[in-house]
């Protein structure tokens, strides 16, 4: 459990482009009819990216409004579940992971690199490009230490690698996502001992 | 070691492919309608005679729960739902089999679906797994395009629908009756149980909810036959298993590998050996971090599968293999995980909600040095008021790593208390 708390500065109203209407419709068809408040995950995802990486109230309630769900209901769903930022993030948004397994592969120091670059957990840096948090396991484990920017995971890596993920997000660079050591997914390093042959 | 024409997952690492051309020439969507002929109980025998258990951590016999969907149909819709919500830490296996063997997954859910009577199934995938979502969807529209979903699936006569839904960042979600609370748009705090999910589970309907392991090795299963998979680990614990293996070792990565195999070959033949040598080794957690740790003495001998881990009073869990040197401190690496459990409390029941902020902060003060030697035993006796006291396991899933912690290295937390009590008395 977490305190989580709606932001103070809120925009006056939130809707969604015609896309983004045209792609919900998609989803609450996936639901049984009547059920459409299974779509609340997914729609306040894409509401969202739509509103530029956080949530704002005027967004929750324009998702309650579209799924005939009272916005108690989605305004529950929003604070529960960590994935919905309630205030502003940076363009690039790093989560990073700090559980146990990649705490051991050296989590801290990626810390360190966050501190020294963009500041304390939730600042957002000067440039507006960069804002971090410590998260619980991403799922990667085996790949790490890890963090998530968006939509990605970077995988495999040291404070040396990472200042430089950094730095190239920060400038608009091109980077390349998950493992950042050269390794293929999740075979061992150097090569995967299993299944050398052609399969 | 189990033999490359053992492995299930031949794309594990994703050398290959993960779309449907591909995925056949491994072997995937094999004429499935002929198994799909062979009816309903023929399905859930081979599950069931094949031995496999649920690859999700608590290990439930799978066909068996696959008999508990109702025989007939009530009016009711039947659904099977896959808990791909992966959030233990020390595990990373099914965003493996969801981002490069999607359609072991689809066609599993296929086989699964037809066995409990479901013509619907919803993929429940961790809000994280953005990717891999991508390229499940990606699977999903080829199997639509190809005739293997959809009205006459596969050609098989039976109509079955998947979709693939996501989460949104809550551990508790991967806990079945609050990924069912979640699925239908809710906080995902669990259920009561009973009713069971079988009976009243989604929208109220008869619903099995399976890991995506579990789900994905049943094609195989029926096509190579119960007992070929029988014959591999030993009996109650047989089969192959995804092995993850993180921490403190040369090479990380995932594995498949037989049930049963030693933890020390496991390490040694595919992770390249703890770091620094075997006698390095200090701890290894070996089911993601719900289970409690085993000291080196253990992890000499102990065999990777469900009931020697048992035996060992830790458990195989979702086999995320957690490796500890002697440069860890053992304290502060057992707090962080007690601090993964109380942010990850739902909230619902009062003893973990409050229990694993209060186990938390003692862990702190434990690694810090800053307590009282009594203060270990009534950290103990608090572990085992949460243990068994909550609606769901996440109660007892916060409390093991700390009991193992005090079981196994109870003397390490004394001298740390100690040694904090003699600096401050010299200042």
């Amino acid at each position: 459990m977490s305190v989580r708390r709606l932001y103070d500065k809120q925009p006056d109203s939130f809707a969604f482009t015609p896309e983004n209407m045209d792609w919900s419709a998609i989803q609450i068809a996936k639901y049984p009819a009547g059920r459409q408040a299974s779509a609340v995950l997914p729609l306040l995802w894409q509401a969202q990216r739509q509103g530029g990486g956080w949530l704002s109230e005027p967004a929750i309630r324009f998702v309650a409004d579209m799924l005939d769900m009272p916005y108690m209901r989605a305004l529950e769903v929003a604070t529960f579940y960590s994935m919905f930022n309630l205030s502003p993030v940076g363009e690039y948004f790093v989560q990073l992971c700090g559980t146990t397994p990649c705490w051991l592969r050296g989590a801290d120091d990626l810390k360190a690199v966050c501190r020294r670059q963009i500041g304390e957990p939730g600042d957002i840096s000067e440039d507006g490009k960069l804002s971090w948090i410590e998260v619980e396991c991403l799922g990667a484990c085996v790949n790490a230490p890890m963090v998530q920017v968006n939509d990605d995971f970077y995988e495999d890596l040291t404070a040396d690698t990472f200042e430089r993920l950094l730095e190239d997000l920060r400038h608009g660079r091109n980077v390349m996502t998950g493992p950042q050591n050269g390794r293929q997914a999740s075979a061992p390093e150097g090569g995967p001992t299993v299944l050398k042959g052609d399969m | 070691m189990l033999r490359d024409e053992d492995r299930i997952f031949t794309n594990i690492y994703g050398f290959h492919g993960a779309d449907l051309v591909a995925a056949k020439s491994r072997g995937d969507w094999d004429d499935t309608a002929e198994l799909i002929k062979k009816g309903r109980d023929w399905v859930i025998d081979e599950v069931k005679n094949s031995g496999l258990r649920g690859r999700g951590g608590a290990g439930f016999p799978t066909g068996l729960k696959w008999s508990f969907m109702p025989k007939d149909n009530d009016g009711r819709p039947h659904y099977l739902v896959v808990n791909a919500d992966e959030s233990e830490p020390g595990t990373c296996k099914d965003r493996d089999i969801m981002r490069h063997e999607p359609h072991k997954l689809l066609e599993g859910c296929l086989l699964a679906g037809f066995a409990m009577g479901a013509h619907a199934c919803y993929i429940y995938v961790r809000g994280e797994f953005v990717r891999e979502r991508e390229v499940l969807q990606r699977a999903v529209d080829e199997a639509y395009d190809d005739g293997l979903l959809g009205k006459d699936a596969a050609g098989s006569g039976w109509a079955y629908d998947i979709y693939v839904h996501h989460g949104a960042g809550a551990y508790i979600c991967g806990e079945e009756t609050a990924l069912i609370e979640s699925l239908e748009g809710k906080k995902g705090m669990p259920r009561l149980k009973p009713p069971f999910p079988a009976n009243v589970g989604l929208y109220g309907c008869p619903t099995t909810v399976n890991n995506v392991e579990s789900i994905a090795v049943a094609p195989t299963i029926c096509r190579r036959g119960a007992s070929w998979f029988a014959g591999l680990g030993r009996e109650g614990n047989t089969g192959t298993k995804l092995f993850c293996i993180s921490g403190h070792v040369n090479r990380p990565c995932n594995v498949e590998e037989e049930m049963g195999v030693p933890l020390k070959v496991l390490l040694e033949r595919h992770a390249g050996g703890v770091r620094g040598g075997w006698d390095n080794l200090l701890a290894v957690i070996p089911g993601g971090s719900s289970v409690p740790l085993l000291p080196k003495e253990i992890c000499d001998t102990v065999l990777m599968d469900f009931d020697s881990l048992k035996d060992a009073q830790s458990g195989l869990g979702t086999a995320g293999v957690i490796v500890m040197d002697k440069s860890t401190d053992i304290i502060k690496a057992i707090a962080r995980i007690s601090h993964f459990y109380k942010h990850e409390s739902c909230g619902q029941c009062t003893p973990c909600r409050e229990g694993t902020g209060w186990m938390w902060r003692v862990m702190e003060r434990l690694a810090a040095g800053r307590a009282q030697p009594r203060e270990i035993d009534m950290l103990l006796k608090v572990t085992k008021q949460i243990e068994g006291h909550t609606i769901c396991a996440l109660g007892d899933a916060a409390a093991w790593p700390v009991q193992g912690l005090i079981r196994h290295f109870r003397p390490v937390i004394e001298a740390r208390l100690e040694q904090r009590q003699t600096a401050e008395a010299a200042e």
